[in-house]
């Protein structure tokens, strides 16, 4: 995986220009889901009802800041060999707080969301940020990109979620917003439905910026 | 008998990519050639075929409450179920690395094709992910091996499926946007469509 090193000037203002495209390109032409494909599994798993999928995102923004910030502060400690086991580690030990935290908090939620959080550990946006941004970059730039990140990740599964809700159950946050008349669509609440809105995202976003894979 | 119900339905009614999204981004990745996904495929099962009846073990002896009575009668109260993932993940790099180190050796023209993917197999949720279902299933060890290894069947047919379809899509004339990733997350769906007439099958 290739690294990136962001050039950093000597001394720069709190929120610099690059600062500032740290934390917005994640959210639309880098998208770490629809444009990098990382993180699918839990993005499309949790997503049937709106709450669930909203505590998933923030646990995943939660354990994206927390480990960029901690392998970034590790970075020249870390030998190069074992790093991925260092880093699954960290990202390990973060995913057992948030889990224990939602099994005390959040004990409804935590049963529906049940192994996807245990899976957040082989969530590649994760890997993928801590590999490519955090091994080689300051802790406070890391933080942002973490949080670019997830936020790129969060809108893009609040959206499926949203419309698998909507017309899976006619409801968004269980509450009833379609008429009683409407006849929910299983399809939705099916993983079919998922992957079929998913596609749709993408198709729009590519439609909108242009971009053309090679097939 | 019952194995083999145990075998049918995951690999086809508990389908791990069409009913629990597990291992996706490999799946969605490594799906352009079926020859590369064959490869992987295999690696996924014989991993999982591994790594599942070893948690099992780590689970029951280590982690359960009360499972280090083996120790000594004052370790009955003791439950470290809150290591479970840190110590299930752990068994599953560890064991990938090795299968690794053990496809260099033997095979490096399979190694030179998955190249880069290999390591993936470590962060492939679907090996972590059979791990955590094998749990609260509550399976002897016969069991979750034989869950471990038709689980990977599985993902197998999943994976050479998409990317037999990939490469017959080459000649369709797909929208320009929607070539690449988005026709194929489309085609999984209906691919799913056709996998959810399995449940109607009582075992």
């Amino acid at each position: 995986m290739s690294t990136e090193t962001v050039a950093a000037k000597k001394s720069e203002a709190l929120f610099s220009k690059r600062r500032k495209a740290i934390v917005t390109d994640p959210l639309d032409d880098d998208n770490p889901v629809t444009v990098q494909v990382l993180g699918i599994c839990s993005a499309l798993a949790v997503t049937s009802k709106l709450e669930p999928t909203l505590v998933m995102s923030i646990a995943v923004t939660f354990v994206i800041i927390f480990s960029n910030l901690i392998v970034s502060l590790l970075r020249n400690a870390i030998p190069q060999r074992i790093r991925i086991i260092v880093q699954l580690g960290i990202v390990a030990s973060l995913v057992i707080i948030v889990d224990q935290v939602l099994k005390a908090y959040l004990y409804d939620v935590s049963k529906v969301v049940g192994v996807y959080v245990g899976l957040i550990i082989t969530n590649c946006i994760v890997m993928g940020r801590l590999e490519a941004f955090a091994m080689a970059n300051k802790p406070y730039d890391s933080i942002l990109d973490g949080l670019g990140s997830s936020f790129g990740y969060a809108w893009v599964i609040l959206v499926v979620a949203f419309f698998r809700e909507l017309f899976g159950s006619g409801t968004l946050f269980d509450i009833r917003v379609l008429p009683e008349a409407y006849v929910n669509n299983g399809l939705m609440t099916s993983p079919v439905g998922a992957f079929i809105i998913i596609g749709i995202i993408i198709w729009v976003q590519r439609a909108r910026n242009g971009y053309v894979e090679e097939a | 008998m019952d194995l083999l119900n145990l075998a049918i339905k995951s690999i086809f009614i508990d389908n791990m990519v069409f009913a629990y999204f597990l291992g996706m981004c490999s799946y969605l990745a490594v799906s352009k050639k079926v020859d590369t996904a064959l490869g992987l495929g295999l690696a996924v099962t014989f991993v999982l075929t591994i790594t599942v009846p070893l948690n099992w073990l780590v689970y029951n002896y280590i982690l359960k409450e009360g499972a280090l009575t083996w120790l000594g009668e004052q370790y009955a109260g003791v439950s470290l179920d809150f290591l479970t993932y840190i110590l299930f993940i752990a068994v599953v790099a560890s064991t990938v690395q090795l299968v690794e180190m053990i496809i260099e050796k033997f095979s490096p023209s399979l190694y030179g094709s998955l190249g880069i993917f290999l390591p993936l197999i470590a962060v492939n949720c679907s090996i972590l992910g059979a791990a955590f279902f094998m749990v609260p299933r509550e399976y002897s060890i016969v069991e979750a091996g034989v869950y471990g290894f038709s689980s990977g069947i599985g993902w197998l047919i999943a994976i050479i499926a998409l990317a037999a379809i990939r490469e017959k899509m080459k000649y369709s004339n797909v929208p320009a946007p929607l070539r690449g990733l988005g026709i194929t997350f489309i085609i999984t769906g209906l691919m799913g469509l056709a996998f959810m007439s399995f449940m109607g099958i009582a075992l």
